[in-house]
């Protein structure tokens, strides 16, 4: 739990809970055994009369002054620890990370995508938090840092130091529907040369992926519910959905069999819940209708027209 | 002679309405608490269910039986219900209702229709937000922050919950009201502030913040209504909104309300411990005055639910620092408390034993709370299970057993009647294991770094998960043996005396249980509430 120091935080911050974990067992374990030792021997049986304490200021203040010291001692290592996360130092490595329901995705200066965040050992890196539709949350337990992707929030950031070489979990924690405990990725660490080859290989989009209704697909938040490679997920997938038949639920519970075609996909978007996919839940996707523009769907259409390549 | 106690009591006579209706009518102040005390049971034994719903759930990773939108309504359902329906009304409701009024001598509240009407209003919004479950596109799913801006745009059943939290805002309001006016304008000749016993004191800065921060949340609540329904831009920022200010809004209600919890549960432990110990209060006036500096400066310190959520980073540390100085006046209190039963004359009886656990755990809600008061280790924990565990510790291991200590407590006085106690005895322990095994583990995956509302979860954190599973079954069996002791004994217990532990407070001076009136003749105080000698 403690100690593994993959980052530049994780001292400071370890530090803090030591302090504050170890003053508070401290407490914890002293009045307990006080209240125990009290419950033992002024029991009524062998402390048949109770004596009237006369109540003394100079106790009082005593423990109004000593918790005090201690509760200010904390802030303030509290706050130490916590000070440089918000410094960015100077020539940190930029890099965008995204939030959308749900998953997260990363771009990097040179305009180059991922899905898992690299990242090269022991330099600082700064990542500007952005979210596409809620708020979400970022969170890297390994290196003790966490800030929330807001939508509308133009210069949200954190930033880190990775000291450790390896894979760390990136989880969401801030809830955000259905798919929060699946919204998770990795920082992989990797040596400065490995990173700059990697940085350099920029995988060629698919034609398909190039299509601006995949683009706004993707910028939707359509696909963290609906994939493109045939995985079920929160909605039925979009690979080689156009033109097949489906069994859909209608509103007043009756089953049917249609067809895939513009009409329906038009319909699916704005108002999802007339006819929900069979097997699916309906109540999850929201009405695209004051979203969406015409132009959008026609091009969302068009995309799902396209045969894949491979 | 002792039976006919009963026979005269607010229990068998009530106003010109017989049985069931004469209830429901009933403006006394002791039947009202008694109403309030059965539907939060009720309500309380719902949210339960719900919880360990979620535990088994929780057990094992992946998905055993419910789906991953079910977890997530029933998260949000356990929430709605535990905090708007069952704590927040909670003590101050029940006990507050039952036996502020007699504490400091009066025969009822100042206005007592009007709390029969806060009972009413408290049902509607408890009918609301069980609708909310079963009509519509399916029950809430937003977790009982309702942020935004998923709440304005998840297509559940988020209005009708959001109703509800508003219509019970006003039950919080219009009791907070009466209970200032009561304290104020009714305290019988001779009770000063300072000889006024501490429950009723606490109840005093409890219903302040009722009264001032309850409207916060209720047009909070509205404007997030507003916007779902006629897509006024306050929050979204596709509607030119801001999400954040949501949040600020939400806690400026929500953080005081943690104190609405808490603070009448002090005040019945600070009852609690003298009686047993047989000694005055030891710091009568720290206690009563700490109650109101908590309840003041509680009121700045709702940031420290948002250190990641955007703020600036000046508000960011003025947050932790108010929230380390909130904290003296609840360690004074456990000083204080300590410190009472030296040099006593301890009787073990059960509410003995309850308000011990409610120490024990309220240290440890407190001491977690430095940790997640703290700038840097808040960071690593905050929206962790280590959250789930603080809470919990705060308003289930705090508040909920000094419910159960002040059920014990105040038990022969509402039914005139004792219960067994060593019965009472071993359900609290059970409790206090379950309790136990069910929520200390959460901090130990909550610093190895599992995010709370999670359907599922990595393997890493299987143990930690599987083991609170346990505690939850095991809390379960001590409720179910507090629930057959104390209903069996409601009926058939032994008839006891008008004073069976030997209080000093006025309560203990009437018939057990009282007559409607509570005072024959309404009594002249001549010395504070604790004088044993
Ligand atoms: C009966 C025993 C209880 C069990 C087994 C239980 C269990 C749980 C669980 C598993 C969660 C979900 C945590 C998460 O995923 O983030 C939760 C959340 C919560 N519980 Fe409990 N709980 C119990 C009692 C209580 C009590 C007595 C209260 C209040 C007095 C309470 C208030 C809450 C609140 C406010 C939440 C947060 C809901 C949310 O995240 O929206 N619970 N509880
Ligand atoms: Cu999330
Ligand atoms: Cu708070």
């Amino acid at each position: 739990m403690f100690g593994t120091g993959a980052s530049n935080f994780v001292e400071g911050v370890d530090k803090t809970f030591f302090i504050i974990i170890g003053i508070g067992a401290l407490f914890l374990i002293g009045l307990t055994m006080l209240m125990l030792i009290f419950m033992i021997k002024y029991n009524k049986k062998r402390h048949p009369i109770a004596v009237q304490v006369k109540e003394r200021m100079s106790l009082e203040l005593t423990w109004v002054i000593i918790p005090l010291i201690i509760v200010l001692l904390m802030f303030y290592y509290g706050y130490i620890a916590y000070k440089p996360m918000r410094e960015v130092p100077e020539g940190a490595l930029n890099i965008k990370a995204i939030a959308k329901m749900w998953d997260f995705s990363f771009e990097y200066e040179n305009g180059k995508e991922s899905n898992t965040l690299v990242v090269p050992f022991n330099k600082p890196i700064k990542l500007n938090l952005f979210s596409k539709d809620i708020v979400h949350s970022f969170y890297v337990p390994a290196f003790r840092i966490k800030e929330d992707m807001v939508p509308g929030l133009k210069d949200n950031f954190m930033w880190f130091i990775p000291t450790e070489l390896g894979k760390f979990d990136i989880m969401c924690a801030e809830y955000c529907g259905v798919r929060h405990s699946y919204m998770m990725s990795s920082v992989e660490v990797i040596p400065e040369a490995e990173y700059n080859s990697w940085i350099t290989q920029i995988k060629k989009k698919s034609m398909k992926e190039e299509m601006k209704g995949f683009e706004i697909l993707k910028n939707n938040a359509c696909t963290g519910c609906h994939s493109t490679d045939g995985s079920k997920l929160v909605g039925p997938t979009f690979k080689e959905m156009f033109g097949s038949d489906v069994t859909v639920i209608t509103e007043d519970g009756k089953e049917q069999t249609v067809k895939i075609d513009e009409e329906y996909i038009k319909n699916s978007i704005l108002t999802p819940d007339k006819q929900v996919v069979k097997g699916f839940n309906k109540g999850l996707m929201r009405p695209y209708n004051e979203i969406l523009k015409d132009e959008d769907i026609k091009e969302i259409i068009e995309y799902f027209k396209t045969p894949d390549e491979d | 002679m002792e039976y006919s106690a009963i026979e005269n009591s607010y229990f068998k006579i009530g106003n010109k309405h017989k049985g069931l209706l004469g209830w429901l009518t009933s403006t006394d102040h002791k039947r009202i608490g008694l109403m309030y005390m059965y539907a939060i049971i009720s309500f309380f034994f719902i949210g339960g269910i719900l919880g360990g719903v979620m535990r088994t759930e929780l057990a094992r990773p992946g998905q055993d039986f419910l789906s991953a939108q079910t977890y997530n309504a029933v998260f949000t359902v356990h929430g709605v219900i535990m905090i708007f329906l069952v704590v927040i009304p909670g003590l101050a409701a029940v006990f507050g209702n039952l036996f502020m009024p007699i504490m400091i001598g009066a025969r009822d509240v100042s206005f007592p229709k009007l709390n029969l009407f806060s009972f009413y209003i408290y049902m509607l919004g408890a009918v609301l937000a069980v609708i909310s479950l079963f009509i519509g596109k399916g029950a809430p799913d937003t977790g009982w922050t309702f942020y935004a801006p998923y709440s304005t745009q998840s297509g559940t059943n988020v209005i009708a919950a959001v109703l509800a939290a508003f219509v019970l805002g006003f039950s919080s309001i219009l009791t907070g009201l009466n209970f200032i006016v009561t304290i104020h304008r009714l305290r019988a000749p001779g009770m000063t502030w300072f000889k006024m016993p501490l429950f009723p004191w606490s109840l005093y800065a409890t219903a302040w913040i009722q009264l001032l921060a309850t409207p916060i949340v209720g047009i909070t609540l509205l404007m997030l209504v507003a916007e779902r329904l006629f897509k006024i831009g306050f929050f979204d920022p596709n509607l030119g909104g801001d999400p954040i200010l949501f949040q600020h809004l939400f806690w400026i209600y929500s953080h005081p309300a943690v104190y609405v919890m808490i603070l009448p549960a002090m005040g019945v432990i600070t009852e609690i411990i003298p009686t047993f110990a047989k000694r005055k209060v030891y710091g009568y006036k720290a206690i009563a005055l700490s109650s109101v500096a908590i309840a003041a400066v509680g009121y700045l310190v709702w940031g420290h639910h948002m250190y990641t959520a955007g703020m600036s980073g000046t508000a960011r540390w003025v947050f932790s620092f108010l929230t380390f100085i909130v904290a003296v006046p609840s360690a004074i209190k456990v000083f204080n408390w300590i410190s009472t039963m030296y040099k006593g004359s301890i009787s073990l009886e059960p509410p003995f034993y309850f308000a011990m656990a409610f120490i024990f755990n309220f240290m440890i809600g407190g001491l977690t709370g430095l940790i997640l008061g703290s700038l840097a280790t808040n960071i690593h924990v905050h929206d962790t299970s280590f959250v789930v565990a603080h809470f919990h510790y705060i308003v289930f291991g705090g508040m909920g057993f000094a419910f159960l200590a002040a059920l014990h407590y105040w038990f022969p006085k509402i039914y005139g009647r004792m219960y067994n106690h060593k019965m009472a005895n071993w359900s609290c322990v059970i409790i206090f294991i379950g309790f136990t095994t069910l929520y200390f583990p959460l901090f130990i995956i909550g610093l190895q770094g599992m995010p709370r509302r999670y359907f599922d979860y990595l393997p890493q954190f299987q143990t930690g998960h599987f083991i609170s599973t346990i505690g939850a079954f095991i809390l379960g069996l001590g409720f179910l043996l507090i629930f057959i002791n104390l209903v069996r004994s409601a009926k058939k217990g032994k008839i006891t005396t008008s004073n069976p532990w030997g209080g000093l407070t006025l309560e203990w001076q009437i018939p057990s249980p009282p007559t409607v009136e509570n005072f024959e003749e309404i009594p002249v105080i001549t010395e504070g509430p604790y004088e044993y000698k």
